[in-house]
């Protein structure tokens, strides 16, 4: 329930986001929508998608289709100098058992792009 | 949803003052983000919709997630628009934009305009129960009423704005009413109703929950999170988002340990491991243990608001002299 409202606020977001554009860019209807969900961001895809469905009715989004490319968690252990994934932002280094980790991607969430008609 | 800026539900309140359905011609927030809105009325929302595309709107959804979560998308979608087959006139339009942007650029308002008055703010967040308004009403005694001023987030009730308002300090009561955290923009409203003195402390008591507050950065210096020990000693796994988020812990109600079976020494190394660099500060709000390490650390920063604000403000001071003697050396100034 709390997760759901969390990802109500960020479809509200994407949503901005996409009516800002068609201000600027002059389009009215939206086809698809392509977000970038960082896999450490702490966001429900499932429960991103619910929301913006609902958000988006009687919107210029309505009915668009919406693509969730999940951004894999990466990190960046100091001792062993390597690149390493990340499935939670806690993890300890696969090579080294070390903590911390410097979280490098997989945080962010973005809307990337959007088809429009 | 406000449709100007979507500053979210249409249930906000902030106190007595309805912060939501504020229509274009009232909308007097920051623009911080002043790239690509306008907000003026005559820009609000007028696109036609007249619903006579001519693409060929195939409609295939093979979007496994999004049918997956709902249902009903699909068949919405293919019987509000009549596709009339044939001419493709579909294009792409980058976008690019953090979906939290607009929040953030709120927030950044909202660090500035802290900074301008040498404020030091904090944003409380922790699970419904840990003792938040306890912990501030006992603070505030502590440090004097005068110095503090606190914006309360509940879902309903001003109860815990009545409770700060009772030890002498000021207190502002924001009602999410089905939101489950506070954003920037409510903050920044809250703001506007409030004096806040230079070298004073702002409290803002977010919603108790360990997740949503997490992504909304609401402007503030720190965020605190408290954890109670009748709480599970591995939230911090459990909400990691939370606790790496936050600069401090207050590890709360710590005079209850002799009764409880509580791992302490777990606690703190599962906090330490989702964030090395958390400070933590053992506390009881009931007996005043661990209350001086706090206060420390609030006067800490409130001095440290005031001096940069002064620093600031000297700076300025001799700018405009170094630019005065500049307009006085020219000729026939």
């Amino acid at each position: 329930m709390l997760r759901s409202m969390h990802e109500m606020s960020l479809a509200e977001g994407v949503l901005q986001s996409i009516e800002d554009a068609a201000r600027h860019d002059n389009f009215s209807q939206v086809v698809a929508v392509w977000l970038e969900i960082g896999a450490l961001s702490g966001v429900e895809p499932q429960a991103l998608a619910f929301c913006f469905d609902a958000v988006s009715r009687g919107s210029v989004a309505d009915g668009a289709r919406l693509e969730i490319i999940t951004v894999p968690g990466e990190g960046w252990c100091a001792a062993c100098a390597v690149s390493v994934p990340l499935q939670e932002v806690f993890d300890a280094c696969p090579h080294c058992g070390a903590c911390p980790v410097q979280i490098t991607a997989g945080t962010g969430m973005r809307v990337k792009e959007i088809e429009v008609g | 949803m406000c449709v100007t800026c979507g500053c979210g539900s249409a249930e906000v309140h902030i106190d007595s003052v309805s912060a939501a359905p504020a229509q274009a011609q009232t909308h007097f927030h920051t623009h911080a983000d002043g790239a690509s809105h306008s907000h003026s009325p005559a820009q609000t929302h007028d696109h036609d919709h007249d619903h006579d595309h001519d693409h060929d709107h195939d409609h295939d959804h093979d979007h496994d997630v999004v049918a997956a979560a709902n249902p009903t998308h699909g068949l919405a979608a293919e019987s509000s628009h009549s596709h009339s087959p044939g001419t493709s006139a579909t294009r792409r339009v980058q976008i690019e934009q953090d979906i939290l942007a607009k929040n953030n650029a709120y927030a950044q308002a909202n660090r500035q305009a802290l900074a301008d008055g040498g404020v030091f703010a904090l944003n409380l967040v922790s699970s419904p129960g840990s003792g938040k308004t306890t912990l501030l009403c006992e603070s505030i005694q502590r440090l004097g009423a005068a110095q503090v001023v606190v914006i309360e987030g509940d879902q309903q009730t001003s109860r815990d704005a009545d409770r700060i308002r009772a030890t002498g300090a000021s207190a502002i009561q924001i009602n999410t009413g089905k939101g489950c955290h506070l954003d920037a923009h409510m903050v920044g409203h809250a703001l506007d109703q409030l004096t806040l003195a230079q070298g004073s402390l702002l409290m803002i008591e977010n919603v108790g929950n360990l997740v949503c507050p997490a992504a909304f950065d609401l402007g503030e210096a720190h965020k605190v999170v408290i954890l109670s020990v009748t709480e599970g000693e591995d939230k911090p796994l459990k909400y990691p988002d939370m606790f790496r988020a936050a600069s401090v812990m207050l590890l709360n109600k710590i005079d209850l340990l002799p009764y409880l079976s509580y791992d302490l020494q777990a606690a703190l190394d599962y906090a330490r491991r989702v964030n090395p660099a958390l400070k933590v500060i053992q506390i009881s709000a009931t007996t005043g243990q661990g209350m001086p390490a706090w206060l420390d650390y609030l006067r800490e920063g409130m001095a440290g608001a005031a001096a940069a604000r002064q620093q600031t403000v000297q700076a300025l001071k001799a700018r405009v002299a170094e630019l005065e003697a500049q307009l006085a050396a020219q000729p026939g100034a």
